[in-house]
């Protein structure tokens, strides 16, 4: 597929969301909003996932840390100033990550899941059994962050939209950043591991290095979208961070497309809107959930994303121009 | 000997109670072709993972242009210039054959920690991915992922990206096995071409091409050394012709 034709959808679905709080109701702002975050943080996870092989499942502890660090810091300010909150819930989260992975990189497979898990419980627990956080209660925010510049307000996250397109650009960035590094020689080298770590090892990779820069920057990443989150829902508490949190994000990164980075757009669309109507319908609504997902992966191994070639090869075998089946089934992001 | 690349000091390694390199010393000469034989089990591959660091020995020394490399990890044992290929194919099989050398090409910058400008930016990486792959017999194959190769053309693979790491000394373990005729010739052209610029220890069981390419051959039985010499003191030892040589004709 040639490169426009691959970045057209992604381009259209970009113009739709630009355009969206001109049509949108503001509960369908804000309900996008929380997609994008969502979005952003299954993301994050489809780098250690999709591109480095590493099924963390204790990748909401970030996502979590992102969220308290702003919560903790700022609960009793007068005004949150976005450029020191922000760069200090991605600090906070990369150095949570930066222990956790510095643990966990040195397992693999299943024994790598169980750490990553226990460890991001024991962060749910301290958070959970913290008075001086809350508890299980959680910390409420009564402001939205502020960027200001002297006393002016350049951006100012209590409105709906400047918060939507904040997030929107968090988003665009966050994609951007990642097809960047996944070029890089880094990128290269991650992808290596996840085929075969044993041989990037023999050709002189010292490989934990970069799975731990991996680690921390998904973990960083994840931090991002916890800021936002707690920015945008006032109101953090440890389910942030529980091991629930953590494997719905792992279903929306294999419902989108695992390895492919806008599969878990999709994904965190999918997911959060049934989260969102299927208890209109029903009060079994979990099970209906659980159901569809099954279903997806059942019969499209490679995430709904994998529909969007299909759909264009039947489209272009219309049109009298067959493509091949590989061609038609190849999903990556790099060309 | 006048000038060894690699000397191995009563080296030792047990897999629970099975000794599977047994107190093996060895000097391999810069420039040559060292070739190692022996049964299936003997212990070939062992001692080549020793010396690329896939293994550490519970005994023993090896070094390196005369540097102590016993212990190191494989990383570190291939950034000395020592490379490896592997018996059982080990490629990265959903990767094209470039991509396969890019990698390979690719660990030789001084880091890959590098976030900013795409890989495919990197001229010098580029050249060296390029002529690995011409060097194994791979360039019409270029693109083609390598899980869709067939078996002698993934042992061609596993060659160049050994090369593509430009090491000085490499250990090749049975690179020609299931390959056909034709794959075969090729490759031991190849050989003979880098025995010209490098140092090989070579484990082969194809003893037509150990004799037309080896200046020196051991023989391993049982995790020990019987015999080494020249390929001429080899070929008229009475303890080879009974114990190997003798053997193979037999079956
Ligand atoms: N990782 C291992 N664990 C246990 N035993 C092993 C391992 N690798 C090799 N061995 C044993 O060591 C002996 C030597 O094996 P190997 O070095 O592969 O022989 P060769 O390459 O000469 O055929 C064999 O008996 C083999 O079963
Ligand atoms: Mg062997």
């Amino acid at each position: 597929m040639s490169s426009l034709t691959r970045s057209l959808p992604l381009v259209v679905a970009l113009l739709t969301l630009l355009l969206f709080p001109l049509f949108g109701s503001s509960f369908y702002v804000g309900l996008v909003t929380r997609i994008i975050i969502i979005a952003i943080f299954a993301m994050s996870l489809d780098l250690l996932i999709g591109y480095t092989g590493l099924v963390s499942f204790g990748h909401a502890a970030f996502f979590g840390i992102g969220g308290y660090a702003l919560a903790i810091a700022f609960q009793d300010a007068s005004v949150i100033p976005l450029w020191q909150a922000l760069p200090l819930s991605l600090l906070a989260a990369g150095l949570a990550a930066l222990v956790i992975g510095w643990i966990s990189i040195r397992t693999s497979g299943i024994y790598f899941i169980m750490i990553t898990l226990a460890l991001s419980q024991m962060f749910f627990y301290y958070f959970f059994e913290s008075p001086r956080y809350g508890g299980d209660d959680g910390i409420f925010l009564f402001l939205k962050p502020v960027l200001m510049i002297g006393s002016e307000d350049i951006l100012n996250l209590d409105n709906e939209n400047n918060f939507y397109y904040f997030a929107l650009s968090s988003l665009v960035l966050t994609y951007l950043f990642l097809v960047m590094i996944l070029q890089a020689p880094f990128g290269k080298v991650i992808k290596a591991i996840k085929a075969n770590e044993h041989r990037v090892r023999a050709l002189g990779y010292s490989t934990n290095g970069y799975k731990l820069v991996s680690f921390v920057l998904a973990g960083t990443l994840a931090g991002l979208a916890g800021f936002l989150e707690g920015a945008h829902t006032g109101y953090i508490n440890p389910a942030y961070m529980s091991w629930h949190e953590s494997g719905v994000a792992i279903a929306i990164v294999i419902l989108g497309g695992v390895g492919t980075l806008y599969g878990p757009i999709v994904g965190a669309f999918i997911i959060v809107l049934l989260q969102n109507f299927l208890p209109e319908l029903t009060e079994h609504w979990q099970l209906l959930l659980g159901g569809i997902v099954i279903s997806v992966v059942l019969f499209l191994p490679r995430g709904a994303t994998s529909l969007f070639p299909r759909l264009l090869s039947l489209i272009r075998t219309e049109k009298g121009v067959p493509l091949s089946q590989e061609e038609s089934t190849k999903v990556d992001t790099d060309g | 000997m006048a000038d060894a690349i690699l000397r191995i000091d009563r080296l030792s390694k047990c897999f629970g109670g099975l000794i599977a390199t047994n107190n093996v010393t060895l000097e391999f000469e810069r420039g040559q072709v060292h070739a190692i034989i022996g049964p299936n089990g003997a212990g070939k591959t062992t001692l080549i993972n020793l010396l690329s660091g896939d293994l550490s020995p519970n005994d023993g020394v090896i070094l390196f242009n005369g540097r102590n490399i016993t212990r190191l990890p494989p990383h570190k044992i291939s950034q000395m210039g020592i490379g490896r290929s592997y018996q059982k194919t080990n490629i990265f099989a959903e990767f094209t054959c470039f991509e396969n050398c890019w990698v390979a090409a690719q660990s030789r910058l001084k880091s890959s920690m590098r976030f900013f400008r795409p890989a495919r930016h990197l001229q010098a990486v580029q050249e060296r991915a390029e002529r690995a792959l011409g060097l194994c017999g791979l360039k019409p194959r270029r693109d083609i992922q390598a899980s869709a190769m067939s078996y002698g053309e993934q042992r061609q693979l596993e060659i160049g990206m050994m090369l593509a790491t430009e090491p000085e000394l490499l250990l090749l373990d049975e690179p020609l096995a299931g390959m056909g005729r034709e794959e075969s010739l090729q490759v031991i052209e190849l050989l003979r071409r880098l025995a010209k610029e490098h140092t090989l220890i070579l484990i082969e069981h194809d003893m037509d091409a150990v004799f037309a390419i080896a200046d020196q051959l051991t023989v391993m039985v049982n995790g020990r050394v019987l015999e080494t010499g020249t390929v001429e003191q080899i070929r008229s030892s009475q303890a080879v012709q009974e114990a190997y040589l003798g053997v193979e004709e037999a079956v």
